[in-house]
């Protein structure tokens, strides 16, 4: 498969859980190969259930999809070969040491002997796991335990790897850790890998790619910059005196023509504008009329939130309190 | 991919190897059936003297059944294994390896055998040990581990499916106990049928453990009728793979749920 060519697709995925819990409605994506791909959306967007379809685990209702080349749906079996896929939960075997759990992967992919033993060697040693391989996986902390997994499901050297919200629960030095290693992988490996994540920061800073996902369909897709550049606008960032403040300031804004859109996150509005600095006198003359007190006020480019706002028609935040996961 | 056969030969070397990493679980599994047979025998051991129990030595009418009570109360638990592994990952791990769900169940059902075959030696060993006799030698031992492991599989088979559609520790818990006691108290796993209420010996005819206790109880005797002993078999068999089948299909359902 060449660079740049799409190694997963999935086309028009359709998943309803019972009673009429509709998980995914009609999604599509596709990813290039050897890059680090992003399913970005709040939870119960349908992320997990669209990583659950790709790596074999559930079915769709309708819908396609294809990874490196071979029909999910049709050759199950076939997939498997070529995909590893780390779950939300560990997957580690905890009364196993790390050796042994590398090597029972392997050996179910079909690896024997000496090569397994090196290839096992190898990726402890890659991940920083040498002197902890002869441990059992329950005493590793919880970043050794994130590298263990993805390690592990790296044996039988996939083309494709799947990583269903890998960060949750990782302090920040632990995240960027494993992103260093991910982006290691597609880097230098061609690795391709598709994570799922609810930060927002995360996938901007790291992923080649992005796909916004809501309420079961792809409402964006595409590089970090394209999403940005694609709104043409900034937000103009106010910060409340208190959350109470948020109403009448909503109020004293939403009539402005140069205002798009606002949204709220505790005492912080966002205004969405064309041009910011442009826009900003007018902004602050409208809540001064209002009498809504400004603590500070900053122009901000946009960011994947925005974006967010923009094509899922309400903010990150808001999606993430109101859906249930 | 693996092969299926390659396949439970790799995951049961994996239960057996998570077995050896906690000595405790193994002095439980391995001392709880000896004090079974050590408390049956001393809390029963006049019941012989009762006109009709057809059975001169309680020790030697009493092992075949504790073989076989144990047999279902450790396969019963079997599902709690696949529910931590539902819990931690590990089953999404194994089901996106290429292997079959057969294998999975196939691995599963071989440890439990094993396990079995090891605590029913003990409690033969113990039972000797107390003065039971058996006539049948080497053969009759043979067929009533034998029996023991067809049970004991086939419960654990139920207790796989069972986990997999109810997912619940709580819930095998209580089904488990539920199950076990009354089946193996409406047998003639401690007590001859012949002294039970009718009710109790017209349900035990359809029960499994009863079928296990009779086979096992008959092979280890002076004169085994091969041919009952062989039939209790057969039906237990068919009773395996039922429950075989079951788990592998509740796999399915398990999927279709995620």
């Amino acid at each position: 498969m060449s660079e740049g060519s799409a190694i997963v697709q999935a086309e028009g995925l359709r998943k309803t859980y019972k009673p009429d819990v509709r998980a995914l409605d009609g999604l599509s994506f596709s990813v290039p190969a050897g890059t680090v791909f992003a399913l970005l959306g709040p939870n119960g967007a349908g992320k997990t259930t669209t990583v659950r379809i790709l790596t074999t685990l559930a079915r769709p209702d309708s819908g396609s999809a294809r990874v490196a080349g071979i029909d999910v749906l049709a050759h199950p079996s076939r997939a498997r070969s070529v995909i590893g896929a780390v779950s939300q939960h560990s997957g580690a075997v905890s009364l196993l040491t790390g050796q042994e759990n590398l090597a029972l992967q392997g050996k179910l992919h079909g690896m024997r002997g000496r090569a397994l033993h090196r290839r096992v060697a190898g990726l402890l040693d890659q991940f920083g796991l040498a002197g902890a391989a002869g441990r059992p996986a329950r005493t590793y902390s919880g970043g050794m335990r994130r590298r263990l997994d993805i390690a592990t499901v790296l044996v039988h050297r996939p083309a494709v790897l799947f990583l269903d919200e890998p960060t949750t629960g990782l302090d920040p030095e632990g995240r960027a850790d494993l992103w260093a290693v991910l982006t290691g992988l597609a880097g230098q490996h061609g690795t391709t890998i598709l994570i799922t994540t609810h930060y927002l920061e995360e996938a901007d800073q790291y992923a080649a790619t992005v796909a916004i996902v809501d309420q079961g369909r792809i409402v964006a897709e595409g590089t970090p910059d394209q999403l940005k550049a694609g709104l043409r606008g900034d937000s103009v960032v106010l910060e409340l005196a208190s959350p109470g403040q948020v109403e009448p300031a909503q109020k004293a804004l939403a009539p402005l023509p140069e205002v798009r859109g606002l949204s709220a996150d505790g005492a912080v509005l966002r205004a969405r504008v064309a041009d910011g600095p442009r826009a900003l006198p007018a902004v602050l003359a409208a809540l001064d009329v209002g009498g809504v007190p400004v603590r500070s006020v900053t122009v901000a480019r946009p960011s994947l939130d925005d974006v967010y706002l923009h094509y899922a028609g309400r903010s990150f935040r808001q999606a993430e309190g109101i859906t249930i996961s | 991919m693996t092969t299926a056969r390659q396949a439970w030969v790799i995951l049961t070397g994996r239960y057996l190897r998570e077995l050896y990493r906690q000595p405790a679980v193994i002095f439980i599994t391995l001392t709880q059936p000896v004090i079974w047979l050590l408390l049956f025998g001393e809390l029963f051991k006049n019941i012989t003297k009762i006109p009709g129990f057809g059975a001169g030595n309680y020790a030697t009418y009493l092992t075949p059944g504790v073989v076989i009570m144990t047999a279902m109360f450790s396969s019963s638990w079997t599902g709690m294994a696949y529910i931590e592994d539902m819990q931690t990952g590990v089953m999404d791990r194994f089901l996106t390896a290429p292997v079959s769900r057969g294998a999975l169940t196939a691995a599963m059902l071989a440890y439990q055998a094993v396990i079995v075959v090891v605590q029913s030696a003990i409690i033969i060993a113990m039972g000797w040990g107390i003065g039971a006799a058996f006539p049948g030698g080497a053969a009759g031992i043979a067929a009533l581990i034998g029996v023991a492991v067809l049970i004991a599989v086939a419960m654990a088979g139920l207790s796989i499916g069972f986990a997999l559609l109810i997912r619940q520790r709580e819930a095998l818990i209580g089904a488990s106990s539920t199950l076990v006691m009354p089946l193996t108290f409406l047998s003639g796993a401690f007590l001859s049928l012949r002294l039970v209420p009718g009710w109790i010996a017209a349900i035990a005819r359809f029960n499994p453990v009863n079928w296990a206790a009779s086979a096992g109880r008959a092979a280890i005797g002076s004169h085994p009728v091969w041919g009952t002993v062989g039939s209790y078999a057969g039906y237990l068999a068919l009773a395996l793979a039922v429950t075989a089948v079951a788990a592998t299909q509740a796999f399915r359902t398990y999927q279709r749920s995620i």
